[in-house]
């Protein structure tokens, strides 16, 4: 890889302590992010995508307890480094946005004065100046009229302005990474496809290197260079987006991309059967063995290791070993794939 | 189409206005206006738009969770509840019409008689106005019957199960409503809804907080299902839920829609979810029905401008046709040109497939049609 690598994750474990015991969310996750790139990671609620996150961006709860691994950034372990220097990082290099606009941003505050606050802050403008810079912002991520605007509390916009807003504030200290902690979930598909460009606008300009985390398999191929798929506290398929939507290789990817609606097949949809395992007690094997049916017996004794498939792709299935017999994706996929080129090279023409 | 006595339900010309603020900060929010359309029996009617369209106002109107402001809504036949702004507009007209032609009267310097003759034929008039205002307003209160029949499901699973009762009280709530009064039947009718659903019998005696965003909807769902209802309303029921369990929870509904005969009325805002149950589609967009015509129909040639933008706007899971994918915007005032005399109405392009279109933009339409 020749491309800058400005975030390494390493083996990072986190739990929660909780009345019944302590639940594993993250098990030894591991990925790198490179420079003006869109990661994006993938999973069902409960996953952990959302605690990998927050661990980033340091904003765990205070139940946690950091099990192992490191977050490497720019030479610091960011699981390490004390509070007040955190401080320093947050938000001017590490940036978040949330899924929910309405909770995220204060509702008895003007939205000008909370896009200067950061600028205040972190940059210590003066008033007029960070007015101003507030005021580019706006008219960056989209909003018309920003002088009024300026004066409006987040009640009075939409779900979409509101979003717009929370991305304002997260760009306001020329952050290098940015963290979606599903941005979309909450807008319908029309505004949805408005934010999605304007976070791909937003990265193009500033050369931001982005986590985008979702469940929208339809979000992850529109927005993403690289993709980690996330089950049950660890990542089980690594690899750019080509990888993962034309050749997945784990029975999870291709649960997930077989139960994904599209606007063309009508056949009864796949559903993944029963429910994600407890994480207060992880099964021993194969966590997704218990839903799988092309689950082996060794599945439920001992975990995979992530075997390697080419350079950049990665999965942790013991289908993969090489004494495994040979399973192909199943067959609503790979129609679904072919049917899909076709129409592409079709609005080609 | 307005004539068709197949349709289970039927609503002709709702209007559905709220009145916001006081004073000269009065705002009327027409969050449904005017629109028409019926549900076959047995079939499942998908209501899509964009959120504040007004397709949850149209679903709660049909379970009579609003008074509609006009217009009427019949279910099997019947009126189940209509509005009264016809009504009350019929009056101020003829109040105005009443001061009018007295006017006119005291120019030709008419007898007190005549003017006494005009005023009675008017309060007449007023008064069956009025009379009809109450038989609406009766109606709203009186009739609950047809209410047992229909039963929604609502977007969040979490707010819409009360956290202090249990899976059993919260499903045998409508029974009891209903009058039934037998402890071991309604055991068992819970036992046997929970299986129904895909639950299992001994999940009744526990709270909805021990359940999963999938398995609280299965509660919802039971929850409608028990009192063996003939419309089910189903409001966005899987928006909150994560990919795989949303493709249990709609190969569930579906399921059930066959077994039960049921006819459903499903709202979501994304096409690519209401392409899995619905046989018919209508569009929604500010209040108006745009478009309405088969699921099959609407995908193979969708007409209106708003439709094609909605349908350009849903993402795929494929990366190269996503990223040579093109969303357009819908404009209204770029696409239309809509003046005093070339309004636009719900029109009929081709068997089936209905539009709102002005007179040009139909010839338009349907030179589109493949």
């Amino acid at each position: 890889m020749d491309r800058e690598k400005i975030l390494e994750v390493k083996e990072l474990s986190v739990s929660f302590k909780t009345l019944h015991g302590t639940v594993k969310a993250v098990r030894k996750v591991t990925f790198d992010l490179y420079k003006g790139e869109t990661l994006a990671i993938v999973g069902e609620s409960g996953s952990g995508k959302s605690v990998t996150s927050r661990a980033i961006i340091g904003i765990l709860a205070g139940n946690s307890i950091h099990e192992g691994g490191s977050i490497i950034f720019e030479g610091n372990d960011l699981m390490l480094i004390p509070e007040d220097e955190f401080h320093k990082l947050r938000g001017s290099r590490i940036a978040m946005i949330f899924q929910d606009p309405m909770s995220s941003l204060n509702p008895i505050m003007k939205v000008g004065k909370q896009i200067v606050e950061a600028l205040v802050l972190k940059l210590g403008l003066s008033k007029q100046a960070a007015k101003d810079r507030a005021l580019e912002l706006m008219n960056e991520v989209g909003i018309d009229r920003a002088e009024q605007r300026y004066f409006a509390y987040p009640f009075q916009f939409s779900g979409g302005m509101r979003q717009r807003i929370v991305i304002a504030i997260a760009l306001a200290n020329d952050a290098d990474i940015l963290i979606c902690d599903e941005p979309t979930t909450a807008l319908d598909v029309t505004i949805q496809a408005q934010i999605l460009e304007l976070i791909n606008k937003i990265k193009k300009e500033r050369n931001l290197s982005v986590i985008f985390i979702t469940h929208d398999l339809g979000v992850v191929a529109n927005m993403s260079d690289r993709v980690a798929v996330m089950y049950a506290g660890k990542i089980v398929e690594y690899g750019t987006a080509d990888e993962i939507f034309y050749e997945p290789r784990h029975p999870y990817t291709w649960a997930l991309l077989s139960s994904m609606p599209d606007l063309e097949s009508k056949e009864m949809l796949f559903s993944i059967p029963g429910t994600p395992p407890d994480m207060h007690h992880p099964p021993v094997g194969d966590a997704f063995a218990a839903r799988n049916k092309y689950a082996l017996a060794i599945d439920f004794e001992e975990q995979p290791p992530m075997f390697k498939i080419s350079d950049t792709h990665y999965a942790s299935s013991w289908l993969l070993h090489e004494y495994a017999p040979k399973v192909k994706m199943p067959d609503i996929l790979s129609r679904r794939i072919a049917r899909m080129q076709k129409k592409v090279k079709d609005a080609k023409k | 189409m307005q004539k068709n006595s197949n349709y289970l339900v039927e609503v002709r010309n709702l209007k559905q206005h709220f009145i916001n603020g006081v004073g000269s900060h009065k705002i009327k929010v027409k969050a449904v206006d005017g629109i028409s359309f019926g549900i076959k029996k047995g079939e499942t009617f998908g209501l899509v738009g964009e959120t504040g369209c007004g397709k949850t106002t149209t679903g709660r109107s049909i379970i009579k969770l609003y008074k509609p402001t006009d217009g009427e809504i019949l279910f099997n036949g019947e009126v189940i509840s209509r509005g009264a702004e016809t009504y009350i507009k019929n009056i101020r007209q003829y109040k105005i019409d009443m001061s009018e032609e007295i006017a006119t009267l005291k120019t030709k310097e008419a007898s007190t008689e005549a003017i006494k003759e005009v005023k009675e034929k008017y309060r007449d008039l007023i008064v069956n106005e009025k009379i009809k205002i109450k038989d609406v307003k009766r109606l709203y209160r009186e009739e609950t019957e047809t209410m047992r029949k229909i039963q929604m499901i609502f977007q969040d699973p979490i707010s819409s199960l009360n956290p202090r009762m249990t899976v059993k009280e919260i499903i045998a709530e409508g029974l009891r409503i209903a009058g039934e009064k037998d402890n071991d039947l309604i055991d068992k009718k819970v036992a046997d809804i929970l299986k129904i659903v895909g639950l299992l019998p001994e999940h009744a005696f526990r709270y909805p907080h021990e359940f999963s965003g999938g398995q609280r909807q299965r509660i919802g769902i039971a929850r409608a299902l028990i009192v063996e209802p003939e419309l089910l309303i189903a409001d966005e029921p899987i928006s909150a839920l994560d990919v795989s369990i949303q493709a249990q929870v709609i190969n569930l509904l579906n399921n059930l829609q066959k077994e039960f005969g049921l006819t459903v009325l499903f709202i979501a805002h994304d096409l690519s979810v209401v392409k899995y149950f619905s046989d018919r589609i209508g569009v929604m967009y500010y209040g108006n029905m745009v478009e309405l015509t088969t699921s099959k129909e609407l995908f193979r040639n969708p007409l209106h401008p708003y439709t094609r933008s909605l349908l350009s706007a849903v993402p795929l899971p494929d990366p190269h046709y996503e990223k040579t994918r093109k969303r357009f915007a819908y404009v209204p005032h770029e696409y239309h040109n809509y003046t005093e005399d070339n309004q636009p109405s719900f029109v009929e392009v081709k068997p089936g497939h209905y539009i709102l279109a002005s007179k040009e933009e139909l010839v338009e339409y349907k030179k589109q049609l493949k």
